[in-house]
């Protein structure tokens, strides 16, 4: 057991006690959280810096709004329901079409056709607060439906793959493509059971994936190999998020981009309590990584020079 | 640099609460484990009463001549009332006396005692008891009681046993009916004895004492019947006939006379706590303390009244129960719901003992699950919802109280004291979790929420743990010291090393 722990150490992982105790206390003041807790907040924020998001299609803040649900949706045929201030993917809905013979019936990623009444009382449930981290009343956001870049469609099942990207100081350290499976129901969340693909921060590559904790080499639905895979605008994405750091304030921090086909990079989310699970998908712990960046942290260095120096410094092994 | 305030703050903690504790343990003398000599019985009378507007007098008959037991000390305490000890026709009886008091008042009287089986404490021969004056009819009845009995007996103790055997026969001859058609209660029964005694020219009298046995926090006093055949005084169990004295018998007064008169108030209300404490070192400790003059304030917690020991019993092993949730979350890394919630849990084993409490929990929670997923079908909003799954869980826990009752199962009964909203939220929060992320992390959830209240209860039960913390709460420094250094661990926890496995291996 102490042998286990000897090596982990060696290799630099990160484990839940040292990232709570060293990094997200020390350099995520807890007033900065409303700006990542909140999405509509975080949307604001990031548009503001020239960021580009998925379209604000409107928002449900209380009980009785939920009956301008299909007033927001009426020209839309996909969408995304989102709670505000919901964790770990809970509580999203994703419609990608309408009933063929009812407009009032959706279809979901799953598939399933699901009924407006259906949908007005998850809104119901995300106002109510169910999904929100504190269980306080939250609201609802309905957004644009992101339609992804075909270059993750054999890895993916259903849902939409997204790319994390963890930022230290303002420097990206680590990132990882999310795949969506069967057992994570469409979801890009880790311990939901979706892959988490690492990735070569100097060229943008795949490298090999993780689901529930075990490498894999290939997607467990579709059997496509998930390394070698380039992911488009990958300068893009890594200026993005360190531009996440100015954006927030937080020393460290998770951003989560999607990659539309016709829009690029977009920022969906970001966190400010990242999970570590990406260490396993890069083969690599966390640690070594963040100690390279302390040393050549400069603190008058621009988003771009940040991500140039990241891609410089990190090399695959 | 965070961490050498921490450390230097935990140790300081750390060397003063041991400190102190060296201190209370070698020089004043505390016992380190409970001791197994003869128990102390502590009995504490409290007496509520609405006062005033004018001069209250309060008399309380309290023990005086105690077969089988020696006094410890006694004490009282009231707020302003003058106090005085007198002899009355019962025995001692306390007197507080004020000229003004108005509102709520409450006296507290407390006596402890040792068990010593040589304390004979012989009462004076009485003189015969002169005839009582009866009115009829009862006086013909009580006449032909006695002659009856008094056939069918040889001496006093044969009379007295024929005599409560009547009086107790299930079907009662008319005399005895009519003798008994007043006695409301235990007490007005042996009265209506000791009547019938005096009439047979036998010096009876009622006592009332507690049979003392663990931790009471309300304890009445039981009647019995005490008879003196011209030598000794015996003792007769007044619902049998039966020569005999209960167990460990503390005779708190004799006669007739109410337990508490009190002049110039209403709404009186006394009742009675009893606890066991192997206090015997104890005591001797806290006098030693006032011989020693120790520098410290009296912080012992053996000064306060008597219920708010028992609660604070309690109250000083949540802090061990939170440090045990605090290892196994960051240490050992199980999963739970909320913060305090198995802590809660482990509270309320207490009151259902362990296998009970976890089979109880474990049973509500799946019924409450079950019930919450067909309550999702009726798409309730949030707090509807989950205020429609409290009402279901506490309609559960009365349901299986009933049925264990009628089953004679006794530890269902108490699980009326499981928090219910704790377990209202355990059911919500464990469905969410259910939907969201599958039954896999939900059921872990609930299982390493089980097991972290196990392990809190097993460690917050350990009645050696219990009596040092009790006796030496400045034990809990030290506590605090580790709840510190945990709180600045920031090495792997155990279940990371299986979780990051993949890392090892790789290379």
């Amino acid at each position: 057991m102490i042998g286990a722990a000897a090596r982990l150490r060696s290799r630099g992982v990160l484990g839940l006690n040292e990232r709570n105790a060293e990094f997200i206390m020390r350099l995520n003041p807890r007033r900065f959280y409303p700006r990542v807790d909140d999405k509509v907040k975080t949307k604001q924020l990031s548009l503001e810096a020239g960021m580009a998001v998925p379209d604000l299609y409107g928002v449900i803040r209380n009980q009785g709004e939920v009956r301008g649900f299909e007033s927001i949706v009426e020209s839309r045929e996909s969408f995304v329901i989102k709670p505000a201030q919901g964790s770990g993917g809970d509580g999203i809905v994703v419609i990608t079409g309408r009933g063929k013979r009812r407009r009032d019936a959706f279809r979901a990623a799953s598939g399933l056709l699901v009924t407006t009444e259906e949908i007005e009382h998850h809104l119901s449930n995300i106002v109510g607060g169910q999904y929100s981290l504190s269980g306080n009343r939250d609201t609802a956001i309905i957004e644009y439906c992101v339609r992804f870049d075909p270059v993750f469609a054999d890895v993916s099942y259903q849902g939409v793959p997204d790319v994390r990207v963890i930022v230290y100081r303002g420097y990206p350290a680590m990132a990882m493509v999310r795949l969506p499976t069967r057992a994570s129901d469409g979801k890009a969340n880790l311990h939901q059971g979706a892959v988490g693909a690492g990735v070569d921060m100097r060229t943008g590559r795949t490298l090999t994936g993780v689901c529930q904790n075990l490498v894999v080499d290939e997607h467990p639905d579709t059997g496509a190999l998930i390394a070698g895979l380039g992911i488009p605008a990958w300068d893009v994405i890594l200026e993005s998020s360190a531009r996440g750091y100015e954006v927030t304030g937080l020393g460290y921090l998770g951003v989560d981009m999607v990659i539309d086909r016709d829009r690029g990079p977009l920022i969906l989310e970001m966190n400010a309590r990242p999970g570590l699970s990406i260490q396993i998908a890069n083969g690599t712990g966390l640690k070594t990584r963040l100690a390279v960046i302390d040393r050549l942290y400069d603190p008058a260095a621009t988003p771009e020079e940040r991500a140039r120096m990241a891609r410089e410094a990190f090399p695959s092994d | 640099m965070g961490d050498r305030y921490v450390y230097i703050l935990a140790l300081v903690l750390a060397a003063t609460g041991l400190a102190v504790f060296a201190y209370q343990w070698r020089v004043i003398g505390f016992p380190l484990t409970v001791d197994q000599e003869d128990p102390v019985w502590t009995i504490e009378a409290r007496i509520a009463f609405e006062g005033g507007p004018g001069s209250i007098k309060v008399n309380l008959n309290v023990p005086t001549l105690t077969p089988g037991f020696r006094m410890l000390n006694e004490n009282h305490v009231s707020r302003g009332f003058g106090f005085s000890l007198n002899y009355g026709t019962g025995g001692r009886q306390a007197q507080w006396a004020i000229r003004r008091g108005e509102g709520p008042q409450t006296i507290y009287y407390r006596i402890s005692v040792y068990e010593d089986p040589t304390a004979r404490q012989a009462d004076t021969t009485p003189p015969f008891p002169p005839v009582p004056v009866i009115t009829e009819p009862y006086r013909t009845a009580v006449d032909i009681v006695v002659a009856d009995v008094r056939e069918h007996s040889a001496d006093t103790p044969s009379f007295t046993s024929e005599l409560l055997r009547r009086l107790n026969d299930r079907s009662p001859d008319p005399n005895v009916e009519l003798l008994l058609s007043e006695a409301a209660s235990d007490a007005d029964f042996v009265e209506v004895a000791t009547t019938i005694l005096a009439a047979a020219r036998i010096p009876a009298r009622m006592v009332r004492g507690f049979p003392l046995a663990g931790r009471q926090r309300s304890a009445q006093p039981v009647p019995w019947l005490e008879v003196h055949d011209g030598d000794t005084w015996r003792y007769f169990d007044p619902s049998t006939g039966v020569e005999s004295l209960p167990e460990r018998f503390l005779v708190w007064w004799r006669g007739n006379e109410p337990l508490v008169n009190v002049e110039g108030g209403n709404r009186v209300e006394v009742d009675f706590a009893v606890q066991e404490n192997y206090v015997g070192a104890v005591a001797i400790a806290q006098t030693q303390r006032a011989q020693v003059g120790s520098p410290f304030p009296d912080m012992s917690l053996y000064s306060l009244p008597i219920r708010t020991q028992a609660v604070y019993g309690v109250l000083l092993m949540i802090p061990i129960g939170a440090l045990i949730m605090v290892v196994m979350r960051n240490i050992v890394g199980i999963d739970a719901f909320g913060t305090f919630m198995p802590v809660l849990i482990a509270l309320a084993f207490r009151e259902t003992q362990l296998l009970y409490g976890v089979v109880l929990f474990t049973l509500l929670v799946a019924l409450g699950l079950t019930i919450r997923f067909l309550l999702e079908k009726l798409r309730l909003l949030l707090v509807p919802r989950l205020t429609a799954v409290l009402i279901v869980v506490v309609l559960l826990m009365m349901v299986i109280s009933l049925l264990s009752d009628r089953m004679n199962v006794e530890s269902g009964i108490s699980v009326a004291l499981f928090p219910m909203v704790i377990l209202a939220m355990t059911i919500e929060r464990m469905s969410v979790v259910w939907e969201e992320r599958g039954p896999g992390d939900a059921l872990r959830a609930a299982a390493g929420s089980l097991v972290v209240a196990v392990f809190a209860y097993l460690a917050m039960g350990q009645p050696w743990l219990e009596h040092l913390i009790f006796t030496f709460p400045e034990l809990l420094l030290v506590v605090l010291a580790l709840v510190l250094v945990i709180g600045r661990y920031t090495g792997y926890r155990l279940l990371e090393l299986g979780r990051f496995k993949a890392m090892t291996e790789a290379s």
